[in-house]
């Protein structure tokens, strides 16, 4: 019945075929498509990256790269991985998902989402064209601290440059879902209905508006001091090197609540349909998500107690972080108690997201270890830092995102992925990313620091450990790759429904879904048989 | 010969994780204890708040994993429907608060003791640069650069064909270290002259960036004599991982006879 509608609709929009069709796609599933592959070609090219790091410090002494650009590789690897992998994929899953999950047609947007999409693939040519540039890429660190960043050669303006497009881009993204949502729900499906993805976007939408001009303020001072005089960050002319991380964290600790409250809003749908139980507190989940959002503005300095501060400066930022445990643990209670007396089973998603609730946990519990301002001293700048990111980012963002693609891969194909391939595919990637990443703590507290391409020999055997499961975790993502393309190509037919438990308005369109759903406003009675409240 | 020893480090390592506690101690796997008042508080706190992680950890993983056991359906296990709770809601909001709380007070003592500058016997200024460190003993005029030694220096070019494993204190290891009494307290200054630098050394329980335009203050009192190694943290170009700091901690009577023969080695020159 929907097919025919959506048939009946397709006169809206000329047939486009070939490259023509996604370079000027208007349509959110497709600009969802093109998203999600731009970022998977991202993490491959950022995993490669990482594997070149990794390689490097397989044992001691340098064998295959030279100090600058191994110090380009970790600039690199980070800048692609945040900018080009996580957030990106991110936008995918919005553009995909948002308007099935409140019953709205399109987005509200569509030509600036096309904009907002071509923008990222001509932003990351320049910013990857910067490896053959004189000098070299950039090898400052992503974090670009003056004034060593301004020490990088002929990378420097495109480095910035890139920056400001990406920043443009994500405003833009951001911009487009705060419309769709306020205005485009579906009548019935008021804020409190809305699917908790929804919702954390909706917040994550505001934290990027809210900060990504500000790091385009804070890389635009650095320009005007490389190339028009000025001393913003140089003490030589009366600027502050420090004012540039205050800048620059304000917007960074924003920014990482950027990359990880879409995956708990990701967790929050996938949990309860595979415990085939609604999520346990829904509202407290909203208040934790918003608290999350205003305590990241409170909690920058965290990153620079060893900058020099006066002591009621450590002791806020000290308080103020140790706050943000609390509202990211009524969430990580709030799955458990979704888990409690539900009728769980265990597919690929599931999978994913209990490995998710478990290790994203573990790198919360280093971030509190992180936030006690003395015992900072000893962990900051050290591999235990490197150990504690990875843990949010990796089986956090990352794993959140591979768990969606599961999750929602029979909506978009039509077809059940295999279920075996899954299977190996997270079996492989938890344990590896444990031998990846759990020696890292040790080498950190020994104190191994971060960011160098050699390193004394008592660190030597965690460090081959880790290399060794860095090529495991590596190679696996192949796995998933071969996965997903063969599941586009066929596979058995999925239903409606896909999931036993699954609720949700994305779910009352048949499989693969239509180029155009909700042309016609859904049945409220629907929308609050398939919403919580 | 590349994968025989990638393999053979695997092999030990899988060996040794499984084996007893006491030989992980050789793996160097946490925090030292250190040699400063300082150090030793921030690692019982490090373990406190450790072993609290662990406990709240083994808590909600052994809650979530029962029902994982328990409650799935190839066990026959029906879905209840409950999902909404104000009173666990807030058990568990008040809870950790009430932890964090346990948590700030000790981290707050040692934060004032960590900033307090009173009584002060000697002053050390460290001054980062790309890429060494340059010490100056500001009431007793000598002053000198210290660099990664000639040995690591050769061993870690890139296909140098050198062994890191032959070179002692590989990366660790400088031509001139830090000389310090012990039983004193000294205060250090940190500095740089091009970017910014971070002087750590864990045994001291010290980490403080050295910033061009700015002069950071800490202090430290070392208890027994010894070689404390560390390295500059924050990264600060091509080198970064190739300026180490060493500390040598004396008694006083062998600290006034080295200071009198850098004396008589270093003409009194006005700092930098």
């Amino acid at each position: 019945m929907s097919t025919t509608a959506a048939a009946l609709h397709d006169h809206h929009e000329p047939q486009l075929t070939g490259i023509k069709r996604w370079l000027l796609t208007t349509n959110h599933k497709d600009i969802g498509t093109l998203y999600l592959w731009f970022s998977f070609i991202m993490f491959l090219l950022g995993g490669g990256m990482a594997l070149i790091i990794r390689a490097e410090l397989f044992q001691p002494g340098l064998q295959i790269v030279d100090p600058q650009f191994f110090n380009s590789m970790t600039t690199m690897h980070a800048l692609v991985m945040i900018f080009g992998g996580v957030m990106p994929a991110f936008v995918g899953l919005a553009n995909w998902m948002i308007p099935m999950m409140i019953g709205a047609p399109d987005m509200a947007l569509p030509r600036m989402n096309n904009w907002s999409f071509w923008i990222l693939p001509f932003a990351f040519a320049m910013l990857i064209s910067t490896l053959f540039m004189r000098g070299g890429a950039p090898a400052a660190g992503w974090t670009m601290y003056a004034p060593l960043v301004l020490q990088t050669g002929d990378a420097f303006p495109f480095m910035i440059f890139s920056i400001h497009l990406l920043g443009i881009s994500s405003v833009m993204g951001a911009i487009n879902i705060i419309a769709t949502v306020l205005n485009m729900r579906a009548p019935g499906m008021s804020l409190m209905r809305m699917p908790l993805f929804v919702w954390t976007w909706l917040i994550t939408a505001y934290l990027l508006i809210a900060v990504i001009p500000v790091l385009a303020g804070a890389v635009t001072m650095l320009l005007t001091d490389k190339f028009f005089g000025t001393s913003f960050f140089n003490p030589a002319g009366g600027g502050d090197p420090v004012l540039f991380q205050h800048i620059f964290w304000f917007f960074g600790h924003p920014e990482v609540y950027i990359l990880i409250l879409p995956a708990f809003g990701v967790m929050s749908q996938i949990i309860p349909t595979f415990a085939r139980k609604p999520l346990f507190g829904y509202a407290s989940m909203v208040y934790a998500s918003a608290s999350i959002a205003f305590l990241s503005f409170i909690v920058w300095a965290h990153h620079m107690f060893t900058v020099g501060m006066p002591l009621a400066g450590e002791l806020f930022f000290m308080f103020s972080t140790m706050l943000i445990a609390i509202p990211t643990g009524v969430k990580v209670f709030n799955w458990v108690a979704t888990m409690w007396r539900g009728a769980m089973t265990f597919e690929t998603p599931m999978l994913f997201a209990i490995a998710f609730v478990v290790l994203f946990t573990i790198g919360g519990f280093s971030g509190l270890m992180l936030a006690i301002t003395p015992a900072d001293f000893q962990y900051h700048d050290s591999y235990f830092v490197v150990a504690h990111f990875h843990y949010v980012l990796v089986p956090g963002a990352i794993f959140a995102l591979i768990a969606a693609v599961y999750f929602w891969l029979p909506k978009w194909t039509g077809h059940m992925y295999s279920e075996a391939l899954g299977k190996w595919h997270f079996w492989l990637s938890a344990v590896s990313l444990n031998v990846t990443f759990f020696p890292m703590h040790f080498v950190g507290l020994a104190g191994m620091q971060r960011r160098v391409p050699d390193y004394a020999l008592q660190f030597a055997d965690f460090n081959a450990i880790s290399s060794v499961g860095a090529f495991i975790f590596g190679t696996s993502q192949l796995l998933f790759l071969y996965l997903v393309i063969k599941c586009i190509r066929g596979g058995p037919q999925a239903s409606a429904r896909v999931w036993e438990g699954a609720h949700g308005l994305e779910w009352t369109v048949p499989s693969p879904a239509p180029a155009h759903t909700f042309n016609t406003v859904p049945d409220s009675e629907v929308i609050r048989r398939e919403t919580l409240a | 010969m590349f994968i025989a020893r990638a393999a053979w480090r695997l092999l030990v390592g899988s060996v040794i994780l499984l084996a007893a506690v006491p030989a992980l101690a050789e793996w160097a796997i946490n925090m030292p204890r250190g040699v400063t008042p300082i150090s030793h508080e921030i690692y019982d706190l490090h373990m406190t708040i450790f072993s609290i992680c662990v406990a709240i950890g083994a808590l909600v993983f052994g809650v979530m994993f029962f029902s994982i056991w328990k409650h799935r359906k190839s066990r026959g296990a029906k879905a209840d429907n409950f999902h909404e709770s104000q009173t666990v809601e807030i058990i568990w909001t008040v809870i950790p608060f009430l932890i964090l709380i346990g948590m700030a007070f000790p981290a707050t003592k040692t934060l004032i003791k960590m900033e307090d500058m009173s009584d002060i016997e000697m002053t050390v200024k460290i001054t980062g640069y790309q890429w060494m460190w340059h010490y100056d003993y500001l009431e007793d005029g000598v002053s000198f650069y210290s660099r990664l030694d000639a040995n690591s220096n050769k061993t870690r070019q890139l296909d140098s064909g050198l062994n890191p494993g032959d070179v002692p204190d590989y990366l660790l290891n400088v031509d001139k270290p830090l000389v310090l009494p012990v039983g004193v307290k000294i205060r250090l200054l940190t500095t740089a002259a091009d970017v910014i630098h971070s002087w750590w050394v864990p045994q001291l329980g010290v980490k403080k960036d050295a910033i061009p335009g700015f002069i950071n203050e800490f202090w430290t009192q070392i208890e027994q004599p010894g070689v404390y190694r560390g390295v500059c943290a924050e990264l600060c170009g091509k080198d970064h991982g190739f300026m180490p700091v060493v500390v040598k901690a004396v008694n006083q009577d062998e600290y006034q006879a080295w200071l009198q023969s850098q004396r008589d080695v270093t003409p009194k020159t006005a700092s930098l």
